[in-house]
C-alpha cells in the first residue's frame, strides 16, 4: 500500500462525510464550515494529483475568500443567530431518490468506460516544470490566453454587478 | 559531509543510520527522521515566541520611556515565564451559548496558520523545510486560514464585540491581501520563482531587491501590518470601542495561543520582509556556513519585526472608513501601477542585467523613485484640491441675511 | 497507484451530494452551498483527466482555473442577489419567494 492511497482514502472520506454535513445540518454556519472542510479535502486530492498549484489556488481562492463570503452571507440575512425551522423542503425522500439514481446512473456509465482502470504516468520534469508550462498555456497566444483574459473581464463585472445589486439604493 | 556545511543532512544521516540500526525499514525511518525534523523546528519557535513576549514588552517600554520588565532574572529576561504560568492557572471559561467546537478550534487554527508557513520558510542556505515552487501563494494561503480561525473566534463567542472585532479585522485582511499579493509579484518578476528559497538564493553578494525595489518593500511592509491587524490598522481590537475584539471571550492558555500567534506571525512577516527584499540569510560567511546563514536570517527577522513594533507603537489608529479607502483608493493602484513598470522594465533590462549589474540597480531605483514622486505629487494636487473646497471663503453669510 | 476510477466515483458521489442538497435546501445561501460542492466535483474529474491523460498539455488545469474564477463570479454575484432580496422580502427561504408565481 502507497502513501498516496491512504492520503486519497482519508481525504475521500473527508470529502463525503462534509458534504454530507453540509447538506443535512441545520445550522447554516457549520454549513459553511463543513463546506471548507471539503474544499480541504479537495485541496489534498489536487496534491496528490501533482497539481500543487491549484491546491494552493484552492485554498486561497474558496477557503479565503469564497468561504468567508458565505459566512458574511449567512450571518448578513437572518433576523437572529440560530436557525429555526425545518431547513428541507418536504420533498427530500424524492430529492434523495434522484441523487441515489443519478449517482447511480453515473455508475454504470463509468463501469462501461474501458479507460477506469488506468495508471497514472510519470509528469516529465516533474512539479517545476508543469508549473511553469502552466504558466505559458496561460499566457501563450497559441494556447488559453483569450479565455485568461475573458476570465479577468467576467470577474470584473462580477465585481461591479454584485456591488451594484448588493448597494443600497436610497428611497427603495 | 560535515556538520558545519550541511547540519540538517549531516544530523538526518546519522538519525538514520541509528534507526536502521535498530532494524527499521528504511521508508518508516525516513518518516519519523522528518517528523523529528518539524517537532525540533516548531520546539525552537515555541521557544524564540516564549522571548518574543519578552523583546515586545521591552520595546513598548523603551517607546513609551518606560523601564519594562526588570524584576525576573537579568533584564527581566524571565518575565515571560511568570506570564505564561499565570495564563496556564487560571481558569477556562467557555462562554453560555458558545459554539463549543468552533470555539476550541479557533485558536489552534490560529496558531497553526502561523507555524504552516515555516515550512517553507529557508532560514539558511541548507536549512529549510520544503522548497514549495509555489511558497508565496502558500504564504496567502496560509493568511486565509488565519482570516478563518479569526471568523470562527468572532462568531462562536456568541458575543457581539467579538463578532464586530472579527468582520472588522476579516473586512480589513481580505481587502489588504489584493495589494499583498500584488506587492509579492514583485520579488516574483525580478527573481523569476515563486520559491522562497529561490528568491533568497539570488539575492547573494548584496544585490537585495530593496535596491531594485524599495517602494514594493513598503508596499508589503504595509500590507504585512494590516494582515496582522496591528496599529495603526487594529480596528479589531480598539479598546474604546468593542473591548478587544474578536478574542473578548478567550481566557487562559486559549487567549495565550491567540496571543503568541499574533507575536509569531509579527516576526514571520519580518522574517518575510527580510526574505522577499533584505537577502534572506544572505551574509558574508553564510554560504559555507549554514549555522552563519541562519543567523543573519534570524537577525534580520528581528529588524523587521522591529519595524512593525516601530510602526506599531508610534502611529495611532485610524478609522475604518479611512483604512478601506486607503487601501482600495491608495495601495491598490499603486501596487498594480509598481508591478507594471518594474515587470516592464525588467523585460526591458533583462539583458543588461547579466552584463552589467549595478547598472541595472540603478535603472530600476531610478523608475521606483519616479513611480513614488509621481505618487506624491497626485496626492498632494488632491490633497490641495481637498482642502480648498474645506477652506473656501463660505458665501453663506452673504446669501442667508436678508439685504438691507 | 490509485486508478483513475477512485476520484472518477468520489466526483460521481460529490456531485449527487451537491444535486440532492440544491433540491432540498430551502435557505438560499445553503442552495449556493451546495452548487458549490457540484462545481468542486467537476474540478475534481477535470484535474484527474489532466493527471491520467496527456500531462504535457495543460488544457485539464487551465480549465480548472476558468471554474475557479467562474464559481468566484458566480457567488459574488449570487450572494449579492440574495442579500437585496433579504433587504427587500426580510427572507432567503427560497419557497417563500415566489413573487413571479401563481
Amino acid at each position: 500500500m502507497d502513501a498516496s492511497v491512504v492520503i486519497f482514502i482519508l481525504s475521500a472520506a473527508l470529502i463525503i462525510a462534509s458534504a454530507l454535513m453540509v447538506v443535512s445540518t441545520r445550522n447554516l454556519i457549520h454549513a459553511a464550515l463543513w463546506l471548507i472542510a471539503t474544499l480541504f479535502g479537495v485541496a489534498v486530492l489536487y496534491a496528490v494529483l501533482e497539481a500543487g498549484f491549484l491546491a494552493v489556488v484552492q485554498v486561497v481562492v474558496y477557503i479565503g475568500a469564497i468561504a468567508i463570503m458565505f459566512i458574511f452571507a449567512v450571518m448578513l440575512t437572518r433576523k437572529e443567530m440560530r436557525d429555526q425551522g425545518a431547513q428541507v423542503n418536504a420533498a427530500w425522500p424524492m430529492a434523495a431518490l434522484l441523487g441515489l439514481l443519478t449517482f447511480g446512473g453515473l455508475w454504470i456509465i463509468l463501469s462501461k468506460w474501458d479507460g477506469l482502470a488506468k495508471l497514472p504516468a510519470a509528469i516529465p520534469g516533474g512539479a517545476d516544470g508543469t508549473l511553469q508550462q502552466l504558466g505559458i498555456a496561460l499566457t501563450s497566444p497559441d494556447a488559453f490566453v483569450l479565455p485568461f483574459e475573458v476570465a479577468s473581464v467576467l470577474l470584473l463585472a462580477a465585481l461591479i454587478g454584485s456591488v451594484y445589486v448588493a448597494m443600497n439604493k436610497k428611497g427603495s | 559531509m560535515s556538520f558545519l556545511s550541511d547540519p540538517i543532512n549531516w544530523i538526518f544521516t546519522g538519525l538514520m543510520s541509528t534507526f536502521q540500526g535498530w532494524g527499521l525499514n528504511p521508508t518508516f525511518a525516513t518518516v519519523i527522521a522528518d517528523l523529528l525534523g518539524v517537532i525540533v523546528l516548531i520546539t525552537l519557535l515555541m521557544v524564540l515566541d516564549i522571548m518574543l513576549v519578552w523583546v515586545e514588552r521591552k520595546v513598548v517600554a523603551r517607546f513609551q520611556g518606560r523601564l519594562g520588565p526588570n524584576r525576573v532574572g537579568p533584564f527581566g529576561l524571565f518575565q515571560p515565564f511568570p506570564d505564561i504560568i499565570k495564563l496556564v492557572i487560571k481558569e477556562d471559561i467557555t462562554p453560555n451559548g458558545a459554539d463549543r467546537f468552533v470555539y476550541n478550534l479557533a485558536p489552534i487554527l490560529s496558531l497553526g496558520s502561523v507555524l504552516f508557513l515555516w515550512a517553507m520558510v529557508p532560514i539558511a542556505s541548507k536549512i529549510y523545510g520544503t522548497d514549495l515552487n509555489v511558497a508565496l501563494l502558500y504564504l496567502v494561503a496560509a493568511g486565509a486560514l488565519g482570516t478563518l480561525s479569526i471568523i470562527m473566534a468572532g462568531w462562536s463567542s456568541n458575543n457581539k464585540y467579538a463578532l464586530l472585532g472579527a468582520f472588522r479585522q476579516v473586512a480589513a485582511m481580505i481587502s489588504f491581501e489584493i495589494p499583498m499579493v500584488v506587492a509579492l509579484l514583485i520579488p516574483t518578476v525580478l527573481s523569476g520563482s515563486l520559491s522562497m528559497k529561490v528568491i533568497s538564493d539570488v539575492q547573494g553578494s548584496g544585490r537585495w531587491f530593496f535596491f531594485l525595489s524599495p517602494l514594493g518593500a513598503v508596499l508589503f511592509l504595509i500590507c504585512a501590518i494590516a494582515e496582522l491587524g496591528r496599529s495603526p490598522f487594529d480596528l479589531n481590537e480598539g479598546e474604546s470601542e468593542i473591548v478587544s475584539g474578536y478574542h473578548i471571550e478567550y481566557t487562559g492558555m486559549k487567549f495565550g495561543l491567540f496571543y503568541a500567534g499574533e507575536l509569531l506571525h509579527a516576526f514571520t512577516f519580518g522574517g518575510f520582509l527580510s526574505i522577499l527584499f533584505f537577502g534572506g540569510w544572505q551574509g558574508p560567511g553564510a554560504d559555507t556556513y549554514p549555522l552563519l546563514g541562519a543567523f543573519y536570517f534570524v537577525v534580520k527577522a528581528m529588524i523587521g519585526y522591529w519595524l512593525i513594533m516601530w510602526v506599531k507603537y508610534t502611529v495611532p489608529r485610524i478609522r475604518i472608513d479611512h483604512m478601506l479607502a486607503f487601501n482600495w483608493k491608495f495601495l491598490t493602484p499603486l501596487s498594480f501601477a509598481m508591478l507594471i513598470v518594474t515587470a516592464v522594465m525588467h523585460s526591458l533590462f533583462q539583458e543588461l542585467m547579466k552584463t552589467n549589474y549595478w547598472f541595472y540597480a540603478l535603472v530600476m531605483l531610478a523608475s521606483n523613485l519616479l513611480v513614488g514622486w509621481v505618487t506624491l505629487e497626485i496626492m498632494r494636487a488632491s490633497t490641495r484640491r481637498q482642502r480648498q473646497t474645506v477652506e473656501a471663503p463660505s458665501d453663506l453669510l452673504s446669501k442667508s441675511w436678508p439685504q438691507h | 497507484m490509485i486508478p483513475l476510477s477512485w476520484y472518477l466515483v468520489l466526483s460521481a458521489a460529490l456531485f449527487c451530494i451537491g444535486l440532492f442538497g440544491v433540491m432540498v435546501r430551502r435557505n438560499a445561501v445553503a442552495i449556493l452551498l451546495s452548487v458549490e460542492l457540484m462545481l468542486n466535483a467537476v474540478n475534481i474529474n477535470l484535474v484527474a483527466f489532466w493527471r491520467y491523460g496527456d500531462t504535457t498539455s495543460m488544457a485539464g488545469q487551465v480549465f480548472a482555473i476558468i471554474v475557479f474564477a467562474v464559481a468566484a463570479a458566480e457567488v459574488a454575484v449570487g450572494l449579492s442577489l440574495i442579500y437585496s432580496i433579504y433587504r427587500r422580502r426580510g427572507s432567503v427561504i427560497a419557497d417563500e419567494l415566489d413573487l413571479m408565481k401563481w
